[in-house]
């Protein structure tokens, strides 16, 4: 028992510019390591299997309970969340990379900047007056299409679904399924709604809606299992209608 | 005046997004500093919900039963006029994330639906699924990516605060960062800077907290003059799971909807928890406090755990451990209402909740304390006075704090769910006093010299580590402190104990001055950073530690049974001479603890807390 390792085979590169290379390291079994704790383990003493002592590897991570969207990377070929990915369930040794759709910062930290920009790119929010209070409510949502929308409020903005896409990565200009849920989102709230031309209109050009290849990649690695396929089905009927109504000058 | 005044917000959580929406509004563009993506903020893992008195739920609740919770739960310790404004604006502050979509659970109206918490009578926490703090934060981190998107905020992501800017007068007039991937530190002058930097789980090592909470900003800030205070009251979250690398949280919502709280009658008992019959499972806080339950407020439950276990010997096969059980409640019920929640414990232990019942036991989960912060009062209403220059400012003028770097709300022990409402209500209110304390004012523009001098004392903290000579590992100083603080300065807590852990933070501090990195990189250096928190970690420490040996009492979640008074049943002649010794107690430490930085460490001294609001006649009593 006492003997037991975990092993595990890394993906690094010093900087955006830079070769990557690979390192294998052992660290001491211990129940119910998961990938982020097993790198903490590493972190403290960095030396690799061979004995070498080497530089920490850089990852990210924060809430560590699957909620904040911090630390997706490729674990043995998946792309995931390493703070729920318990060791013992994983193959060895487990093999540890960057997100390949994102330029890499260093070792298994990549810049997902361009996520957040397609958000704001799709216009990702409910146009209020102003954050203040006017004492009055938002309109009444029923249960049932509460239970529709919520699971799309739930997206964290990992980057597994873009990671996971054939369409989207440097030289595509895809927006990728993630920004999709958040227009599906917002174009169903009651206010949102008010606005949803404007979401269709962005999704309805180069970049847009028309570039899902329709691999379906997404909804399946969702770690929150968004359903993203139907998001971008439903998108698909606005902007037909939307084309529609721009046709004939509605 | 020529020049607009700037605005800095470090922190992107509920309450730092909150206060950037009002600046914003107010008129002024901010700049806003933040570890990572504002989205990732810890606010994202509060799960239970947020208080507001809707009175959906056919109850009569009333606003004022809301300020009466939250003072009786912080056992009296806040000042009130803010609680009382706090809680007769929460129902507004709902409306408005109802208007940017949060997406709040719905009753078959399709009204937003309520649900019960620790420590209230009523139904009161409004909720989104399992993930409440995860859909408020997105609310408000969409209204201020619309700001970004017209140009008015401008975002720093992976910038980490160092230090404040200070001018002739001692005002606050900018800040320093270091880019957490060039290592660039850099002078950002303002005129006005809120810090929303929230809570300091990390100090304890282990706790609820996410990875970044650290309190490291409140620390540098606190050692540039602003005063902590209440540092002593760290509320223990009953029900944490068990954890090498974090205790994470199973949410209040869970006893809410109905968990309860148990442990085999007979500590020899190895049977399979399903296996052992009602009649021979203690459910001890139904037994202890029958008024309230399995949602006895926080602190109570942790100290009951903590009986259970460490005094009576009854944890779960003799380990620090009790069930926390939903598995007799219908199933799809259980799924609806604590689906997230159950989700993680599952995915964290691989147990099913809604078969067999779950593992849990106190963690460190939220810092009532924090930096001490001003607020004034509108005489006429009793209140805060709306958008005063003065409300949640530090001791430092022009530098704010709001969210959990601040102590302002929750006394001796915060009530669950009251968490998200302060952090929302406080950024809200540090944004708008941002607003006033900016209109008309006058400062020259900071002198070159002073962002130089702060520069270059920042870059020789950093040289210090990376080019020094120490050998003390920052990750292994992290453990000891850690092991250290959950020991010596816990749930239970007596004076010689707190004097061990005055002792061993000071030893800790020595070392931590011989911090030696491995780490030599210039680019994305995560062990340079680290290694600066853990320092100010310990300066933290010895504040919370120093706090709680001088407050000899218990109140809240400061816990010293040497000065418990014994509780008797109410109504007996012994309850009014009970109520006598509390009250000449109250009139010995119902008072604020500040703690205030010199170069020998923390120096305590106390402030009045006003009570104007609901005079402290009547003890807490939950039983």
């Amino acid at each position: 028992m006492s003997d037991k390792k975990i092993l595990f085979k890394i993906k690094r590169q010093d900087g955006p510019d830079k070769a990557p290379y690979w390192q294998d390291f052992s660290i001491p079994w211990r129940p119910n390591h998961n990938v982020v704790s097993a790198l903490m383990a590493i972190r403290e003493n960095p030396i690799t299997a061979g004995g070498q002592k080497v530089e920490p590897v850089c990852w990210e991570a924060n809430c560590m309970e699957e909620v904040c969207g911090a630390c997706s990377m490729r674990i043995n070929g998946r792309p995931r969340q390493a703070c729920s990915a318990l060791v013992d369930g994983l193959a060895q040794p487990i093999v540890l990379e960057p997100l390949s759709k994102f330029p890499v910062v260093r070792d298994l930290a990549v810049d997902r900047k361009r996520m957040f920009d397609n958000l704001r790119k799709v216009k990702a929010w409910i146009d209020l007056d102003g954050s203040w209070d006017v004492h009055v409510g938002a309109p009444r949502i029923s249960p049932q299409e509460w239970e529709l929308n919520y699971v799309f409020s739930r997206c964290m903005t990992c980057g597994c679904c873009m990671e996971a896409c054939p369409q989207f990565g440097p030289g595509f200009d895809f927006v990728g399924p993630a920004p999709l849920g958040q227009v599906r989102l917002m174009n169903a709230h009651p206010t949102g709604r008010y606005f949803a031309e404007d979401r269709l209109h962005a999704i309805m050009g180069d970049g847009g809606l028309s570039d899902c290849g329709n691999a379906q990649n997404c909804a399946e690695v969702c770690p929150k299992k968004i359903p993203l396929t139907t998001a971008i089905g439903q998108l698909g009927r606005q902007t037909t209608w939307q084309l529609v109504k721009d046709l004939i000058g509605g | 005046m020529a020049k607009k005044p700037e605005t800095i917000v470090v922190g992107g959580g509920l309450g730092g997004l909150w206060a950037t929406l009002r600046i914003v509004e107010a008129g002024f563009p901010v700049k806003l500093f933040s570890l990572f993506e504002v989205k990732r903020s810890h606010s994202a893992c509060a799960q239970g919900g947020i208080n507001a008195c809707l009175d959906h739920k056919g109850q009569r609740d009333t606003i004022w039963q809301h300020i009466v919770d939250t003072i009786k739960g912080g056992a009296y310790l806040a000042d009130q006029p803010p609680i009382k404004t706090m809680c007769e604006e929460a129902p507004g502050l709902m409306h408005a994330f109802e208007r940017m979509g949060v997406t709040f659970s719905r009753t078959p109206e399709g009204l937003i639906d309520l649900r019960l918490f620790g420590g209230v009578k009523n139904k009161r926490t409004l909720f989104a699924g399992a993930s409440s703090g995860q859909q408020l934060l997105y609310g408000v981190d969409e209204q201020v990516r619309r700001y970004e998107d017209k140009g008015l905020v401008q975002k720093f992501e992976w910038w980490e605060f160092l230090s404040i800017l200070k001018d002739g007068q001692g005002r606050c007039r900018g800040i320093t960062a270091i880019n957490l991937r060039s290592m660039e530190v850099r002078a950002f002058p303002a005129d006005a800077v809120v810090l929303a930097t929230g809570g300091l789980g990390l100090v304890f090592g282990k706790s609820t907290n996410s990875t970044n909470s650290t309190g490291a900003a409140a620390a540098r800030v606190y050692q540039q003059g602003a005063d902590f205070m209440n540092g002593e009251f760290i509320q223990f979250h009953p029900t944490g799971m068990l954890g090498d690398d974090k205790t994470r949280l199973m949410s209040e919502a869970s006893r809410g909807e109905g968990g309860r709280i148990w442990v085999p009658r007979d500590p020899k008992d190895r049977r399979a928890p399903k296996q052992i019959p009602e009649a021979e499972r203690f459910y001890f806080l139904e037994e202890w406090f029958p008024a309230y339950g399995n949602t006895v407020p926080r602190d109570e439950a942790s100290r009951a755990i903590w009986k259970a276990v460490k005094e009576l010997g009854l944890g779960v096969h003799g380990q620090d451990k009790v069930y926390l059980d939903v598995s007799h409640l219908p199933k799809d019920f259980v799924r609806k209402r604590l689906g997230a929640i159950l989700e993680i414990y599952e995915a964290f232990t691989g147990t099913d909740p809604t078969e067999e019942p779950m593992e849990i036991f106190p963690a460190v989960h939220y810092s009532m304390g924090g930096l001490w912060v001003d607020w004034e009062k509108d005489e006429p209403t009793k209140g805060m006075k709306y958008a005063s220059p003065r409300n949640h400012q530090t001791t430092i003028p022009g530098l704010f704090a709001c969210g959990e770097c601040d102590g302002a709300y929750h006394g001796a022990n915060r009530l669950g769910a009251n968490s998200l409402l302060s952090a929302s209500f406080s950024g809200r209110v540090a944004g708008e006093a941002v607003g006033s304390y900016l209109k008309g004012f006058k400062g020259e523009p900071l002198p070159q010299a002073a962002m130089d001098d702060e520069l270059s004392r920042q870059r020789a903290l950093n040289a210090a580590l990376t080019d020094g000579t120490g050998t003390e590992n920052p990750y292994t100083l992290h453990r000891e402190l850690g092991d250290l603080m959950r020991a010596k300065v816990g749930i239970v807590r007596d004076n010689p104990t707190l004097d061990e852990a005055l002792d061993g933070l000071d030893e800790l501090q020595d070392r931590a001055g011989h911090i030696g990195l491995s780490e030599k990189s210039g680019w994305a250096n995560a062990s340079l950073p680290y290694a600066r928190q853990v320092q100010d970690m310990i300066v933290l420490a010895r504040v919370i530690a120093k706090s709680a040996r001088m407050r000899d009492e218990y109140r809240g979640s400061h816990y010293k049974p040497e000065f418990e008074l014994a509780m008797p049943p109410q109504g007996t002649p012994e309850w009014s001479e009970y109520v006598r010794k509390w009250k000449e107690s109250n009139e010995k430490w119902l008072k604020t603890t500040v703690a205030t930085h010199t170069a020998k460490g923390p120096e305590i001294s106390y402030k009045p807390v006003d009570t104007s609001v609901m005079a402290p006649e009547q003890p807490r009593d939950y039983r």
